[in-house]
Formats: structure tokens, C-alpha cells, sequence
């Protein structure tokens, strides 16, 4: 029988957060978003969390599971231990319970022009890309913006203004795609104080991303890049 | 708040017809239960159908074959002219994805990649591998964010404001804050998405999608359009029913009984063998199972082992992570557990093909929508297409004919709805009954898969419907629901099985009422499909005593209803 040990917090009520412990039945296979959402139907209609797709693409159910970010509901309660210990994503205010604000992680999202800047007008057909170029962009284009890089990050933590891995592997997801022809502008808004050159390379977005993809790696390559261009000539200003 | 147009739902449909909207010169806000990027178009995997004849075997390939692959798909119940809209409107519709950044897989000449699909008389399905939907959901959104389109996420809409038989707005429960709140517009599109929860046991679909979007509008008035038709898809994961893309089978694939047979050569000609349409390929694996060759009486096999690691990789990648993580097999040397698992609702708000309602400004467009284009059955990759073609449609069509109204917020009907909510949101608080809203919902998706599922007969759905009766008074006792502020998770949830017990009724009256068996909807006491008295769409409206049924004619264009063969 596993014991879920939950954090609880309601910033209007309550002084101080805690954790809640529920005792749930042995159910076979059972994820750790079904035994939220056991504990929610049949124990305490309170609790708070976010969910939606169960099957680890929609980014809803990030949080730190027994000492690790991860998605609930594609983790297996069984391979936590008995007990599991589940706490909200960090660097975020808490809302209530394992409901945190997201507003300023897609707010920084935003800043790097999320979106193709296309290098050529559009014609009646499609732009051309090869397999080989569209492999450039292959894991970039996978992110499902789940905030597990977030949370795990310390320059996060110490730095409200720091643009985040998730941002910053959205900027080279499009100064990789060979369709975009904004990579001077791109490289300005992230070859700043608070964009790449904020990051200590602590690989930990790496090592939680449940998705494997690499925003560290991703945040190296966007720091050569930047430098390269500044060195050429070739870092355009932003107005 | 007052908008021009009011968009529900940021899946698909609904991003892009706000970006419609907005380009059309409209004051657009956007809310949705969820963040956009958490819809769940996001986890469609296999593709969107358009002919553009990329693929080698696809040259000949022409919108007029997909309209009419389309129609025959349907089993002709689909409107024609709604059909030859979406096919003729899919090559253009695919290629502005493209150029907003869609990642779609590609061939050696740098064109879009596209694979065969159940029904399709070419390979006309382009993907980008199988995350086709996260990739597409992304890039409307990129697009969305670069229009600089009012979002407002976690806007939970409980009620549609209607007066003199115009819509004015809606009520939301603003999570963020826990509070009701009006949202006033000059025109409304709901674009909510699928029922899929009402079969919440067996379904691919997301917690979510649980029909409500459907529901709201079909409370205020407007009618339901064939909702008996449930598509079941041939291949969820075993257990948690994780859609297995049909992609899977688009790449090769092959569906094995225990004897080692593929089966599907005893249902359809051997050049269809696995591609054809879901309903057949559902009734096939589903005969084989209670035939006593499946596996442990509850599964077949879907084979990908012969395809190779690469191609396996490079193609069907997010299949292989959802089979290691969920069911912990390597498809490269296993084959996959798979049975047919509720995945699609034909019917929905009965709309033309301007999205427009009987309930004059408001509209809906996508999966909540009934257009209808899929008919009695959807053919896979139409639904992604369905999604932006007629939610840029109806987002356009909308902003031009709401353009230079000048009237202010309706604000006595908002404020009725406002105090309607409030209202019942004091006797959820207050109710001293002792049912767990939770057990209601899912004692009535079993019943839906049972008795309402791939095989259906009079004696079963009458007791089905009956019970369904009684699920629906039990929710009338159920506990009261506590007060949390913020993010009151279980007045979310109550709401939202009030929306499946209705949405399951809907579906129950109309297939009840239909004695004949077409696309999805197949009756062991009528197997025969028979257009002389069936060739109608079923309309549903609400009344208090329950649904009540009527009928409606099918627009038949140039392809003549005849026997469906595959």
C-alpha cells in the first residue's frame, strides 16, 4: 500500500505549507496521476493539481516526485517505493497545492519570438527543407513546455529575470530551422546578461527532462553562436 | 469583458479561428479550461490529410478523391458539400502550416512526407512523425502569441448566456481567482473539443475532454447532431487505452490474433488488409476477441517488429517511448497489446458549414462541432484537418458578419446566467446528499462501453438508457462539494459529469432510435444499412423529460450513396 505524502498549501488560509499523507489501495499499474486523482475522488476532493492528456504530451502534470521533476501521470507508482513524496514545481508561486503560477514561464517564453520568421516569401507551395536540415531542428520541436527544466533549475531559483531553458531551447529550435532567416535577432534577444550567459551549465534541465531533450546543450550552442556572430559582426540590434 | 469574437477552447480549432478572427479585423479573446499548449490536439500522432501528392504513389491523388474518399468513409452520411469544402481547402490549409513553422517530416526533395491511411485511395497523410498534433498545436499557438491574441487560460466556462435566442456571452469560474465571472461578445465560438470521457474507462482521450462544451450549448437550446455515432479506435494501448497511432499501420504494420494470422484479410480485400476505415477495422479486432482469438480475452497484437529499428525510429518515435514508459515493451522487439479503445465523436453541436448554429451568434467549429464532414465515420487524419480548415472558416465567417455592430454587452442576460451559476454553485455547496459524483461517472462509462460501444442491440441499450436514468438521479444526491478558493478542482469535475451524464443520454436516444447499422453505429439486431428511411441526420434537443429526437436531411452532392466495400 503505497503512502502518498502531498504538499498542501492554501496561501489564503493556510500560515504554512505541510504535507498530507494518504494511504492508497495497491491498484496494478497504477501511474502517480491516477493516485492523485484516487485521492482526489475518493479521500479528499480538495487537493489541487493540474492534469490533462495522461499520456505525457500536453506538459500539464510536471512536479517533483520523490527527489526528481517528472510527469505524474507517466510515472509508475510502484517504481517510486511506498512512499512518494510529490512537491509542486519550484521557482513558481503556488496558487494552491501542486498548482503554481505559469504566467511568468510562458511570459518569458514569449520574449524570444516563439514563432518561424521566415527567411523567404511564401510561394504557392511548401519551403523546402531536407530530411537532413529538418533533423537539425528533430528533438528541439519535441519540447511540451511541462516547466520540468524550470523547476530544476538554479539560476531559476536566484534569478526571476533569467529567460529559462525552455526558452532559450525554443530560440535555437528556430535558429536551427532552416526555414527561419532571424538568427541575427534571435541571437540578440538570448546573447544577454539574462538570456545564455545566465546559465552555469548545471545540466540538471538536462537530466529531468522527461522528453530527453537537451536545453543545456541547447543553451552551449546558442552561446557559440552568439559570440561567433558578435566576433563577425553579425549580432543584429533589437529595437 | 467584452469582445467582438469569444473563441472556448484553445486546441486547434480554436487557435485558429481566433487567429482568423483577429486577421479579419475582430477583437478576439481566447479562454480556454486549460493552457492552449495542454489541448488535446496536442496528442493527435498520425497525420493531416491533404492531396498533395508529395508521395510517389500519390500523384493521381486529387481533393475530389479525398471528398469522395471522405463521403464513402462516412457511409454517405456525411454532407457532400461540407466534404468537398474540407478537401478542397486541406492542400492550402497544409501548406500555410508549413510556412508558419510546422515541422513536418520530409522527402529527399524537401517536400512534405505523407503516408497511407485507413480509407484513403492515396497516401495523402502528411505527419511529422508521429507527433503531428503536438507539432501543429505549437505552431497555431506560435502564431497566436504572434498576433499578440488575448489568452486567458483556466477560464472554466459553465454556462452560455442566452436571451430572445441570442447568445451574449458566457459564464466562466476563473480558477486563477475561484470566482464566477461574465464574458460578454458580440458572437461566441465554442470550439471545446470531444466527449471522449463520457467512455472514460476506454478511451484515448484526455481527462478534458469530457463533452461539456457540447453539453453547455445543448442546455441553452441548441440541438445535438448524430451523436450515436462514437468512434472506437482500432488501437488504444492495452489497459490505458494510449492511442496507438494509426500510423503504425500507415508504416506497415500488422494486426496478429493468437493463431499468428493477420486476421484482417477475412474482413477486407487483401490490398486493404489493416488500412481500412476505424469501424471496420474496430468490429474486426473486437470479432476476434470475443471469437476467442485474442489474448487473454481481451487484446490483439499490433506488429511493428518487421519494420526495423530505424525505420521505427525515425517514423514512429513517440510510439516507442509511449510503449516503454506505459506498458514498459520495446515495439522494435515486442509486439504491442492493443484493443479498440473510444476515441472520436462524429456528432456534436449541429452547426453548417459556417459554423453557424440555430442559436444566432454563436458558433462552433472542430471535434465539439457537427458540421458534418465525418458522417457516421471518421477516416484518421480528417480530424486534424477538420480542426483548422473549418476553424479558420467559422473564425473568418464570425468577424465579417459581427464587423460594424456597434451594441454594447448584453448585460441582464450575463447577469442572469451570473446569478443562475451562482445559484447552483450554492446548492453543489449546500447539498446533503451522499453519492460520490466520481463513482456516478465512472459506473456510467462502463455502461457506455457496454452497452453503447462497438456492437449495440435494442435489448442492451434500452437497459443501458434506462440506467443511465438512474445515474442521473443518483447525481442529484450527490455529496456537497467543498470550498477551496482557488482552483476548486472538484467543482470543476462535478460540473463536468453532469455534462457526460447528458452527453451520454444524447448519444443513447439517438442510437436507440437508429434501426440500421452505418459507419460506427452497428446493430446486431439491424445489420443493414438502409438509406431509404436512415439517410438522415438525428437531432437532439434537451428537454427537461429528456432528449427529444427529430430528423434531418443529408446534402448529397456528386458521389451517389451505394454499398460500401473496401
Amino acid at each position: 500500500m503505497p503512502t502518498f505524502e502531498v504538499f498542501r498549501f492554501n496561501p489564503e488560509h493556510d500560515e504554512d505549507a505541510y504535507f498530507q499523507e494518504y494511504e492508497l489501495p495497491e491498484i496494478k499499474g497504477m501511474t502517480v496521476l491516477e493516485g492523485l486523482y484516487y485521492i482526489l475522488e475518493n479521500i479528499d476532493p480538495t487537493l489541487a493539481f493540474r492534469s490533462s492528456c495522461r499520456q505525457g504530451v500536453c506538459g500539464s502534470c510536471a512536479m517533483h516526485i520523490n527527489g526528481q521533476y517528472r510527469l505524474a501521470c507517466e510515472t509508475q507508482a510502484a517504481m517510486m517505493g511506498s512512499r512518494i513524496i510529490i512537491r509542486p514545481l519550484a521557482h513558481m508561486k503556488i496558487i494552491r497545492d501542486l498548482v503554481v503560477d505559469m504566467d511568468p514561464f510562458f511570459a518569458q517564453y514569449e520574449t524570444i519570438r516563439p514563432y518561424l520568421i521566415p527567411a523567404e516569401e511564401a510561394g504557392e507551395r511548401e519551403y523546402k527543407q531536407s530530411p537532413k536540415q529538418r533533423a537539425k531542428i528533430d528533438h528541439h520541436v519535441d519540447c511540451i513546455l511541462c516547466a520540468a527544466c524550470y523547476g530544476s533549475c538554479p539560476v531559476v531559483a536566484t534569478d526571476d529575470k533569467y529567460l529559462g531553458p525552455h526558452a532559450l531551447l525554443k530560440a535555437l529550435r528556430f535558429v536551427d530551422d532552416s526555414r527561419d532567416g532571424a538568427t541575427g535577432e534571435r541571437l540578440a534577444l538570448v546573447a544577454t546578461d539574462e538570456g545564455v550567459f545566465r546559465c552555469h551549465t548545471i545540466f540538471n534541465c538536462q537530466q529531468v527532462c522527461p522528453k530527453d531533450l537537451d536545453p543545456t546543450g541547447a543553451i552551449g550552442k546558442l552561446k557559440m553562436k552568439s559570440i561567433w556572430a558578435k566576433f563577425t559582426g553579425r549580432l543584429k540590434k533589437t529595437g | 469583458m467584452f469582445y467582438d469574437i469569444l473563441i472556448v477552447g484553445g486546441g486547434l480549432a480554436g487557435l485558429r479561428a481566433a487567429i482568423a478572427a483577429h486577421d479579419a479585423g475582430a477583437k478576439v479573446g481566447l479562454i480556454s479550461k486549460i493552457h492552449p499548449v495542454r489541448s488535446h490536439s496536442g496528442a493527435a500522432q498520425g497525420g493531416i490529410n491533404a492531396a498533395l501528392g508529395n508521395n510517389p504513389d500519390g500523384r493521381d491523388d486529387s481533393p475530389e478523391r479525398h471528398a469522395y474518399d471522405t463521403v464513402k468513409g462516412s457511409d454517405y452520411l456525411a454532407d457532400q458539400d461540407a466534404a468537398e469544402i474540407l478537401a478542397d481547402a486541406a492542400p492550402g490549409t497544409v501548406i500555410e502550416l508549413e510556412h508558419w513553422g510546422c515541422p513536418f517530416s520530409r522527402y529527399e526533395d524537401g517536400t512534405i512526407a505523407q503516408r497511407p491511411f485507413g480509407g484513403a485511395g492515396f497516401p495523402r497523410t502528411c505527419y511529422g512523425a508521429d507527433r503531428t498534433g503536438l507539432y501543429l498545436l505549437h505552431t497555431c499557438y506560435e502564431q497566436a502569441v504572434k498576433r499578440n491574441i488575448e489568452v486567458l487560460y483556466e477560464r472554466f466556462v459553465t454556462k452560455v448566456a442566452v436571451r430572445n435566442g441570442r447568445c451574449a456571452g458566457v459564464v466562466v469560474m476563473n480558477m486563477h481567482s475561484g470566482e464566477f465571472q461574465t464574458i460578454g461578445a458580440k458572437a461566441v465560438i465554442f470550439a471545446t473539443g470531444g466527449s471522449g470521457r463520457v467512455y472514460s474507462v476506454n478511451t484515448t482521450n484526455a481527462h478534458s475532454s469530457t463533452g461539456l462544451g457540447v453539453v453547455m450549448p445543448y442546455w441553452a437550446g441548441v440541438p445535438l447532431k448524430d451523436m450515436e455515432f462514437i468512434q472506437f479506435h482500432p488501437t488504444g494501448l492495452e489497459g490505458s487505452s494510449i492511442l496507438m497511432t494509426e500510423g503504425c499501420r500507415g508504416e506497415g504494420g500488422y494486426l496478429i490474433n493468437n493463431i499468428g494470422e493477420r486476421f484482417m484479410k477475412n474482413y477486407v480485400s487483401e490490398k486493404i488488409m489493416e488500412l481500412a476505415p476505424r469501424d471496420i477495422v474496430a468490429r474486426a479486432i473486437k470479432t476476434e476477441i470475443n471469437e476467442d482469438r485474442g489474448f487473454e480475452g481481451k487484446y490483439v497484437h499490433l506488429d511493428l517488429r518487421h519494420l526495423g529499428a530505424d525505420r521505427i525510429n525515425e517514423r514512429l518515435p513517440g510510439i516507442r517511448e509511449i510503449c516503454m514508459k506505459f506498458k514498459n515493451i520495446d515495439p522494435i522487439d515486442e509486439p504491442i497489446p492493443i484493443h479498440p479503445a473510444m476515441h472520436y465523436t462524429m456528432g456534436g453541436i449541429d452547426c453548417d458549414k459556417d459554423g453557424v448554429t440555430p442559436l444566432e451568434d454563436f458558433y462552433a467549429a472542430g471535434e465539439c462541432s457537427c458540421v458534418s464532414v465525418h458522417g457516421a465515420n471518421r477516416l484518421g487524419g480528417n480530424s486534424l484537418l477538420e480542426t483548422v480548415v473549418f476553424g479558420a472558416r467559422v473564425g473568418e465567417y464570425a468577424a465579417n458578419k459581427v464587423k460594424g455592430r456597434n451594441e454594447p454587452a448584453d448585460g441582464e442576460a450575463l447577469d442572469r446566467a451570473l446569478k443562475d451559476e451562482a445559484e447552483r454553485y450554492k446548492m453543489l455547496r449546500s447539498s446533503d446528499g451522499r453519492e460520490n459524483p466520481y463513482h456516478i461517472r465512472n459506473e456510467l462509462s462502463e455502461l457506455m462501453n457496454e452497452k453503447f460501444g462497438i456492437f449495440r442491440n435494442e435489448v442492451d441499450m434500452q437497459k443501458g438508457y434506462d440506467e443511465i436514468r438512474r445515474l442521473r438521479a443518483r447525481f442529484n444526491r450527490i455529496r456537497p462539494i467543498p470550498e477551496t478558493g482557488k482552483f476548486n478542482y472538484d467543482f470543476l469535475w462535478v460540473t463536468e459529469i453532469a455534462g457526460n451524464i447528458d452527453a451520454a443520454m444524447a448519444i443513447a436516444k439517438g442510437a436507440l432510435n437508429r434501426t440500421e447499422s452505418r459507419g460506427a453505429h452497428y446493430r446486431r439486431d439491424h445489420k443493414e444499412r438502409r438509406d431509404e428511411e436512415w439517410l438522415k441526420h438525428t437531432l437532439c434537443n434537451y428537454t427537461t423529460e429528456g432528449p427529444e429526437i427529430s430528423y434531418k436531411e443529408v446534402t448529397i452532392t456528386k458521389f451517389e450513396p451505394e454499398e460500401r466495400k473496401y
